[in-house]
């Protein structure tokens, strides 16, 4: 198992946001986390990656216990996380964001490497590679973003609404992007408000409602799974 | 009014600018870093000129050789500021924040008039000593280097941002500290070396200064305000502006004191100040 989180409670001062809640992430696996907004998927990742502490429980990253480990020590570990919004630095060009994703000296040595790779997967960014991120559009961010944690070679890559405020255009390269990094090997944990989209990408699931577990389970059989369209839907 | 007076003025605002925007750019540099004003500014540039006034009194150093040693024990003195007190504010309210370094900038004043008393000191018989004259205009020796070093530290300053490896981790970090965070680059340590250089920067102006101008406890606050003169009217966060709004600085201030009256030199960069605020908030060169 790549990514094991057990049992944990998250509290932003008293007020306690995720509740109990476990979930897992095997090797080359898409995982999507489902739920409306405020149901605190965006909180998990943001646990995931330290950002944000939990309280109890615990978080094991390909089998060594990780809770304690400051943020920055994490893409060095392979673990990415692409932030919701994208958040480029917006006045550096987009080779330098890229250079800013191979931090740690496992992914500088394979710089260049990266660099061919991720240019064949997003051409855009080779063409574009000396123009200040800030004046690309959305869909070009989000790629520049994506791309900028694929440069830290991660094994679990972790995107936070990758497909907000995208064309359906973008959106379908984004979705063949995402099923060719799985083949690769490397796994995905992303965050989606759109149920259809996300299982018909993902492999397994798991919905939250007001940072609890209400159901996990295979793409199959969430899809119809009458617990899911009431947590989207309301009663 | 002959044109060589005028020259004469254009010359020694010149001088005098390029130190302004070396103790902006210090300033900027960490406001854009991490969101904090460093009101204490004007005291480490004070604490800065007594490392030279010292370092030339109990060891005989003459300030243009002290001036690594200044450079290294300012940019120390920065480390420490972030430990102890920085990195407990980072989160705080703003006024917090500000009360914060403001009480530094008292604390600092308070001890130093404790050690040193507030006499005013100068060194006597430095190396760099008289004057120039070309053509019909003067320029004082140790002005002239003083300000040649300012600009040249400063374009080191300016590569070392733009260029380097680390320099790039320092913008990252200054455009969007969690994203940087998340890519392995440790805010903290970049915070710290945003303030070791923003204070090396302090330290080579006022190094340089020791040479030619009196040193007393309260010798920063003047200084201070204009570096903040200068990083509203560069554009907050922008180093290359405080390059600009330095010379500015410079020559407002002795061209208004030439041409209107000397007694209101401050008056007239304040007057650009309030200009910049009203008419261009964002600054010459700013991004907010």
């Amino acid at each position: 198992m790549l990514l094991d989180v057990k049992n944990i409670d998250v509290l932003y001062d008293d007020f306690q946001v995720i509740w109990d809640i476990s979930i897992n992430v095997n090797n080359a696996e898409m995982v999507a986390l489902l739920g409306p907004n405020g149901s605190g998927k965006s909180t998990i990742l943001n646990t995931i990656s330290n950002l944000v502490h939990h309280r109890n429980g615990s978080i094991h990253f390909e089998n060594t216990l990780i809770s304690e480990i400051p943020t920055y020590k994490r893409t060095a570990l392979g673990i990415s996380h692409v932030l919701e919004r994208r958040r480029v630095f917006p006045h550096l060009t987009v080779m330098q964001n890229l250079l800013l994703g191979a931090w740690h000296p496992r992914a500088k040595k394979e710089l260049n490497n990266s660099l061919s790779k991720i240019y064949k997967i997003f051409p855009k960014l080779e063409i574009r590679s000396n123009q200040l991120a800030r004046t690309m559009s959305g869909g070009e961010q989000q790629m520049l973003a994506i791309a900028r944690g694929m440069m830290g070679l991660p094994k679990l890559l972790m995107i936070d609404e990758p497909f907000l405020g995208l064309s359906p255009m973008v959106m379908k390269d984004l979705i063949k992007i995402f099923k060719n990094i799985v083949n690769e090997g490397i796994s995905i944990l992303f965050v989606e408000q759109n149920v259809r989209l996300a299982l018909s990408m993902a492999d397994r699931g798991y919905v939250l409602e007001s940072g609890r577990l209400v159901i996990e389970g295979k793409s199959n059989d969430l899809i119809d799974n009458e617990k899911v369209t009431k947590v989207f839907l309301g009663n | 009014m002959t044109s060589e007076i005028i020259l004469q003025a254009i010359v020694t605002g010149l001088m005098m600018g390029l130190i302004y925007a070396l103790i902006a750019a210090g300033l900027s540099l960490i406001f854009g870093l991490m969101d904090i004003v460093n009101f204490a500014h004007g005291e480490h540039l004070m604490l800065s000129m007594f490392s030279s006034f010292w370092l030339w009194s109990l060891f005989g150093l003459d300030p243009i050789f002290s001036i690594p040693i200044t450079i290294l024990l300012m940019a120390f003195c920065g480390v420490i500021t972030h430990y102890f007190l920085i990195r407990y504010i980072l989160k705080a309210k703003m006024l917090i924040q500000i009360c914060a370094t403001f009480g530094l900038s008292i604390f600092i004043r308070s001890i130093a008039q404790l050690l040193w008393t507030p006499d005013f000191r100068n060194v006597d018989k430095p190396l760099l000593e008289g004057r120039l004259e070309i053509g019909s205009v003067f320029i004082g020796q140790p002005q002239l280097i003083a300000s040649l070093v300012c600009l040249v530290a400063f374009i080191g300053l300016y590569l070392f941002v733009t260029k380097t490896e680390t320099g790039l981790a320092l913008q990252a970090t200054a455009q969007d500290r969690h994203a940087a965070e998340i890519l392995g680059i440790p805010s903290n340590k970049m915070f710290a070396i945003g303030w070791a250089i923003g204070l090396g920067c302090v330290g080579v102006a006022g190094g340089m200064m020791a040479n030619y101008f009196f040193i007393f406890t309260d010798v920063g606050i003047n200084f201070a305000l204009f570096a903040f003169v200068a990083v509203a009217l560069g554009g907050f966060g922008s180093i290359i502006g405080c390059l600009y709004a330095g010379i500015i600085i410079g020559l407002v201030e002795s061209l208004g004191g030439l041409l209107i009256d000397p007694s209101f030199k401050l008056l007239y960069v304040f007057v650009i100040y309030l200009l910049v605020v009203i008419y261009r908030p964002q600054g010459l060169f700013g991004r907010y």
